[in-house]
């Protein structure tokens, strides 16, 4: 690891003043920054640790969860109003890492945390995300693990995380502190597409800090699901995962939620198939109905197109969770 | 002053009279600090850093207690956890397996949590609560989960098991030690090469079922 200073500033106003200056970075619970400094895929001059705000709170809000940006994951997994009302994310959380590093990572940690395509994290091989402009390895690479929908042909990496899938279903919003003052982002909108500029994983300016994320009330606690398919049962990033959730009236779909994991660039929300399942009846016609219709525009490459039937399965199944069905 | 500098800059004939690297360290307190290699110094001068944000580059103050023994420690920065305890406190029992958070081998409690020590920077849990293996027996009183991992035989070659002890440990003050199931998926983050999983799970569960105080 290339050797860095270490500051640990106590107040909002000295992390943006320390991380508006270049080579810095903010470390939180580390369990993403350090394997990619030890890798050698980041190496800031400077690390800003933000341990010492007071943003690890989980507090109801009007009509919404805050959830500020320094809560543990293993804090929100078992956290018992986030058990209450969005078991979603609960589970979600559950399903991703191990129970040591989600003891460690943060809520703005996870949602921050890079791609593990395996052609970013080898140094020795090209990769547009981690150095612009020197080609994608993963492209005619071994990319089983890659994107199905929203690449381009800078990159076609997948954003890992599990939380966030729920987090996009669940229609959050980010809190974000800059230097002229706080903004609010649909969580949706944090991440994004590779297009041209597949190194810039987010909206987060550099200069900009995660306050917070927040929920809003729903009616989906009772038929919510997230379903995870991977490698090995426990501890392995998603092949395909879908956050479902339902909002289910005498048989019928009032409203619905879906975001995919493991498919793309970011949480792939899944808004048309939402507004095709209002109405319909809760029974897994629909729901297969639903995925094939969720699978509109997907493309497989060399070792990935299986995820072109395993998508629409893992979706369907989902679903037949989120009812009850399953 | 002048041979102070020695100390950093190596070779004195390396070094042009009119050098702003010299200038810069003479003209800074970072004479005083001995520690600092010559890469970094270097390297602070080039920024034109002031004095003040390079000192930052020496060895910062760490004070944490390791199974209930209070340590003052002065590391570099990028020291993690786990180097710190089996290279400066000589506390080996906790191994380095991956190195990268995968392998779970270098689990270690922080203020009660279980965390995976090699991806955690020691500057990071100052004042903290350090358990490692070495503290959990009592004198020569194993604890009930050591006596466990005996009992089913918990392990073959013995790497992975400092790690799926503490881990066992917190499994079951967690409250996720409740089926075989559940104790599968919440030991996940600990990997054993030789396949002693399923002797490790009846050794929780006897814990587990035993109701010892863990």
């Amino acid at each position: 690891m290339k050797q860095f200073q270490y500051v640990r500033p106590s107040t909002q106003q000295s992390v943006l003043d320390a991380i508006a200056k270049p080579g810095t970075k903010i470390i939180a619970g580390g369990s993403n920054l350090v394997d990619l400094m030890k890798h050698g895929v980041m190496s800031p001059d400077k690390l800003v640790d933000i341990n010492k705000l007071p943003l690890r709170q989980i507090t109801p809000a009007k009509g919404s969860l805050h959830i500020g940006a320094l809560a543990l994951n293993s804090q929100v997994a078992e956290d018992k109003q986030v058990k209450e009302k969005f078991p979603l994310l609960s589970q979600a959380l559950n399903a991703g890492a191990s129970a040591q590093l989600r003891n460690m990572a943060t809520v703005g940690g996870n949602m921050m945390q890079r791609t593990r395509c395996p052609y970013f994290y080898d140094v020795a091989m090209p990769c547009n995300k981690r150095v612009p402009n020197s080609g994608c390895g993963a492209l005619e690479g071994f990319n089983r693990m890659h994107a199905i929908f929203g690449m381009s042909d800078k990159c076609i990496a997948v954003h890992p995380s599990d939380m966030a899938v729920a987090m996009a279903a669940l229609d959050a919003t980010v809190v974000i502190a800059g230097k002229k003052g706080q903004r609010r982002l649909p969580f949706t909108d944090f991440h994004r597409l590779p297009g041209n500029t597949p190194e810039l994983d987010n909206n987060l300016a550099k200069d900009e800090l995660i306050l917070a994320v927040e929920i809003p009330d729903n009616n989906f606690a009772k038929h919510s699901y997230y379903l995870k398919v991977r490698d090995r049962a426990s501890y392995a990033f998603a092949l395909i995962s879908v956050a479902a959730a339902l909002d289910i009236d005498n048989g019928t779909i009032r409203a619905a939620r879906l975001a995919m994991g493991g498919v793309a660039h970011k949480p792939w929300r899944l808004t048309a198939v939402e507004n095709a399942l209002i109405g319909k009846p809760a029974t897994a016609a629909s729901f297969e109905q639903a995925a094939q219709l969720a699978m509109q525009g997907a493309k497989g490459f060399k070792d990935n197109a299986f995820k072109l039937k395993l998508a629409p399965a893992t979706l369907t199944e989902a679903l037949k969770h989120a009812a009850g069905l399953a | 002053m002048e041979d102070l500098t020695n100390g950093f800059l190596g070779d004195e004939n390396d070094q042009p009279k009119d050098n702003p690297r010299r200038d810069f360290l003479k003209k800074s307190s970072l004479l005083t600090a001995v520690a600092l290699t010559p890469g970094v110094a270097v390297k602070a001068a080039e920024n034109h850093l002031d004095e003040k944000v390079a000192a930052v580059f020496e060895k910062l103050p760490v004070n944490l207690t390791v199974n209930g023994t209070a340590h003052k420690l002065s590391i570099e920065p990028r020291v993690t956890l786990l180097d710190l305890l089996r290279e400066q406190l000589h506390l080996t029992g906790t191994k380095k397996g991956c190195d990268y958070g995968q392998c779970g081998a270098c689990t270690v409690h922080v203020d009660g949590l279980r965390v995976n020590s090699c991806l955690t920077l020691a500057m990071m849990v100052d004042g903290k609560k350090i358990t490692t293996i070495e503290g959990l027996a009592k004198g020569e009183e194993l604890h009930p989960m050591q006596e466990a991992f005996i009992k089913h035989d918990g392990f073959q070659c013995g790497y992975c098991t400092p790690g799926q002890i503490m881990s066992a440990v917190a499994c079951i003050r967690e409250g996720h030690a409740n089926s075989e199931g559940e104790i599968r998926e919440y030991m996940s983050g600990n990997i054993c090469r030789c396949g002693a999983y399923p002797n490790i799970v009846n050794a929780i569960q006897e814990v587990k079922n035993g109701g010892q105080q863990v």
